[in-house]
């Protein structure tokens, strides 16, 4: 039987099929170049399924996380990471330091003034498909910072988020949770909502020219990169 | 090596008289504070009188310095003590007019109050006259206003900017032979221990300048705590400063600070709950500066690493049996703790104790992967080298400090909880450089234990019907107007200290935080400059720096 005739049914043995095995390199020999998924499907080496369907699986499955520490929650994503939980267990436990190699960014801690720029850049640093889990109450409004001066009200003011786990901090069970939840959304296609972000990093000379600005005109280049807080407007 | 739990010698005790005959003239008026007599000097005689006061008293530590506004004037505060007895404190109060606040600035006289003139400027709005680098420090630099000056509105818009592809390397650096580069480390880095940006001048491999670039994680702790009422909506806080499980070693701090201001008594055995608490976390931060430093020195996350949050999982799981949470305890409350030992008591004695069982086993283990390894130790000792006077000079305490041989230790110097009446040691070494202050770490890590154990020799044999774990605190609490304290406590990292002003409300009209994390760090150019780049990270992983508390 040849597999350009896709079969309706299996008659006979479904053991796995091994004659063009045997006959190039002998008989007898053990079955271990075949694998058990081969064995599960026949001698058929075809698995049907749709491609963006299995691109999500395996997305959902191989999940590269950032690096990324910023403050008390950290401390518990160390925890999930390392022995004990081990987040490797469920697909996503390798730490990736560069975000050019990550997938996934945890986002774990407060977001103040001057670290929001440097999130936004190490944002999009990260390649297409990209997924943030927002680790803790901070990313979430602030958390018990919220009416700081320097605080920004929630990571999603930023940038997109997906899962938020909340917390301060969340237990690494939480946030094992909130990453299976993840890969579940992943798996089945669901990505995030793009938001529309208060906060978006502009060149300075594209900032319309009110008080502030011309204030500022003399210190900072024309090229570079702002982000503009408006606290009054921010939950 | 130390040591008696009573220090040795301590220096003689300067009287009120003698110091008000060293500053003589210099002093306008008294403002005695609840820890330590004050004076009132002039702006312009600030290094006059911090020299004096320096070298003929010895008071050779800088502690603190406090910024804070009134309503007619500008005030910094001076708190200084002596390494050699930290009991002995005097604060210089020195006042500017609200129209054009220029005081004179002590980096002359100590290293550290660069960086703490700096808070001060950028926080307050204080200018330092003679300052080398008046720039701001935790707030960006194109930040427009100062958030703790009285009339500052919160809800102006800011603007933020992140300059890329710059080029910050001056002429001045330049040269036909050398090769200098500029390195950019961090904020996001995997081995700056968080949110810290290191700005590097390289030649070749070797360190020319570092400019540690903090801010990253400032969260307003002091805005938090001066909106927050005294009996519970602070104590929340400090558990977020040094984030590393040193949790009850923080709230400890503020605990000292407020019961002193409000003349709060706590009972004898809630004291020896909160040592054994303490040191539990001591143990769990030590522990994490361990791991994090193997991983930093030689990438170690498979043995070492891991080997570290094994046990600071033990630790956890204690903590969380007796405070109900894994990091943010929230657990001291002002006279006491929440509530007594987890039920039954037997099984959390016993689960401690099974802990420190194995502890020596685990030491010894560390002991033979990282310090004894040959390898580990070519590329600790000699590296890093922070010399005693220099660390006294940038107000380094802690381990840092020990391990350079500075022998100064609150919890035996200024005792509170029940640290005088245990018997354990406070370790110094002699070393000065990285391996000293990872070898001065792990045998805290066993002095802690010891510590640990007593405690629960006495918990468990505490009489039943005295086990009050709460004195009787008013549910509002108004400590009286005007009264100012600073009191500080050994943190995990160092001395970690308080400054309350009170002005009669239930909320601190001033809270100050002086966080040794901040200190450790302004000594890092003392450390590295000359050395190679990687001795750069190592040195830093040595500080065992938290972002949390040096930001605040």
């Amino acid at each position: 039987m040849s597999s350009n005739n896709p079969r309706q049914s299996i008659h006979d043995s479904t053991a796995p099929s091994t004659d063009t095995r045997d006959s190039r390199i002998g008989e007898g020999v053990d079955d271990r170049f075949n694998s058990k998924l081969r064995e599960a499907f026949g001698a058929s080496p075809f698995i049907l399924t749709k491609f963006d369907k299995f691109l999500n699986w395996v997305r959902g499955n191989s999940m590269f996380m950032l690096q990324f520490g910023i403050a008390c929650c950290s401390i518990e994503m160390i925890h999930t990471y390392a022995i004990k939980h081990d987040l490797d267990r469920f697909g996503a436990g390798v730490p990736r330091a560069s975000p050019r190699q990550a997938d996934v960014m945890i986002v774990p801690g407060t977001i103040v003034s001057k670290f929001g720029p440097r999130m936004k850049r190490v944002y999009d640093q990260m390649p297409e498909p990209k997924f943030v889990v927002g680790m803790g109450s901070c990313t979430i409004s602030g958390g018990p910072f919220q009416e700081g001066y320097n605080v920004v009200k929630g990571a999603e003011e930023i940038i997109p988020i997906d899962i938020h786990v909340p917390g301060c901090p969340p237990r690494p069970e939480a946030l094992i949770y909130g990453v299976a939840k993840l890969q579940e959304r992943i798996q089945n296609g669901e990505s995030s909502p793009v938001v529309v972000k208060p906060y978006e990093l502009e060149q300075f000379g594209d900032l319309p020219k009110d008080e502030l600005v011309q204030k500022l005109a003399n210190d900072i280049d024309e090229d570079d990169l702002v982000m503009r807080y408006n606290w009054a407007d921010s939950p | 090596m130390s040591t008696e739990l009573e220090r040795q010698q301590r220096p003689v005790e300067v009287t009120e008289g003698e110091l008000e005959a060293l500053i003589g003239d210099r002093a306008l008026a008294r403002d005695d504070h609840l820890n330590a007599p004050g004076f009132v000097v002039r702006p312009d005689d600030v290094q006059a009188v911090l020299t004096d006061l320096k070298e003929q008293a010895g008071f050779d530590h800088l502690s603190c310095l406090t910024a804070q506004q009134y309503e007619d004037r500008y005030e910094s505060i001076y708190h200084m003590k002596k390494y050699a007895d930290p009991t002995q404190e005097v604060s210089i109060v020195v006042p500017t007019s609200i129209d054009d606040p220029v005081s004179q600035s002590a980096e002359p006289v100590f290293r550290t109050a660069d960086w703490h003139e700096r808070e001060a400027f950028d926080l307050v709005g204080i200018d330092y006259e003679g300052h080398p680098d008046p720039r701001r420090i935790l707030l960006p630099e194109t930040w427009q206003g100062h958030p703790l000056s009285l009339d500052y509105d919160q809800e102006k818009p800011q603007i933020v900017t992140l300059s890329e592809h710059a080029n910050p390397i001056q002429p001045d650096h330049h040269d036909a032979e050398s090769d200098t580069m500029f390195l950019n480390i961090g904020p996001h880095h995997p081995a700056t221990h968080g949110v810290l940006h290191v700005k590097t001048v390289l030649d070749g491999e070797t360190v020319v300048d570092i400019d540690p670039d903090i801010g990253y994680l400032h969260r307003c702790e002091e805005q938090m705590c001066q909106q927050g009422t005294y009996r519970h909506q602070i104590m929340p806080y400090p558990d977020r400063w040094d984030y590393v499980s040193a949790g009850l070693l923080n709230e400890w701090a503020y605990a000292r600070a407020a019961e002193d201001l409000a003349d709060i008594e706590v009972p004898e055995y809630a004291q020896i709950i909160r040592t054994m608490g303490a040191e539990l976390c001591r143990i769990a931060s030590h522990m994490l500066a361990l791991g994090t430093f193997a991983l930093d020195v030689y990438g170690d996350f498979t043995a070492v690493f891991q080997y570290a949050f094994r046990d600071r999982e033990v630790v956890q799981d204690i903590l969380e049996d007796l405070t109900g949470q894994r990091l943010m305890f929230n657990y001291f409350r002002l006279g006491g703790v929440a509530w007594d030992l987890p039920e039954p008591r037997e099984e959390f004695i016993a689960k401690t104790r099974d802990f420190l069982d194995e502890l020596p086993a685990k030491v010894d283990e560390y002991n033979d992967l990282i310090t004894g390894n040959e390898i580990f130790q070519v590329r600790c000792t000699n590296t890093g080298v922070l010399e005693p006077e220099t660390a006294k000079d940038y107000g380094c305490t802690g381990p840092v400090a020990r391990g350079s041989g500075v022998d100064y230790d609150l919890r035996r110097d200024d005792p509170y909880g029940y640290y005088e009446n245990l018997d354990w040691d406070v370790i110094t070494k002699d070393g000065c450089d990285n391996y000293a202050r990872v070898l001065c770490r792990m045998q805290e890590v066993e002095e802690s234990a010891k510590i640990i154990e007593q405690c629960l020799d006495l918990l468990e044999d505490w009489p039943e019907d005295d086990r009050t774990v709460q004195a009787n605190v008013p549910r509002t609490l108004k400590p009286d107007a005007d009264a100012e304290i600073y009191r500080a406590v050994e943190g995990a990292k160092g001395e970690l200290g308080i400054y309350i002003r009170s002005d009669g409300t239930d909320k601190p009209a001033r809270f100050k935080i002086r966080s040794p994390c901040y200190h450790n760090l302004s000594a890092l150019e003392e450390m590295c400059e000359g050395e190679y780049i990687p001795d750069l990270i190592a040195s830093l992983g040595s500080l065992d720096i938290v972002l949390g508390e040096v930001d605040r």
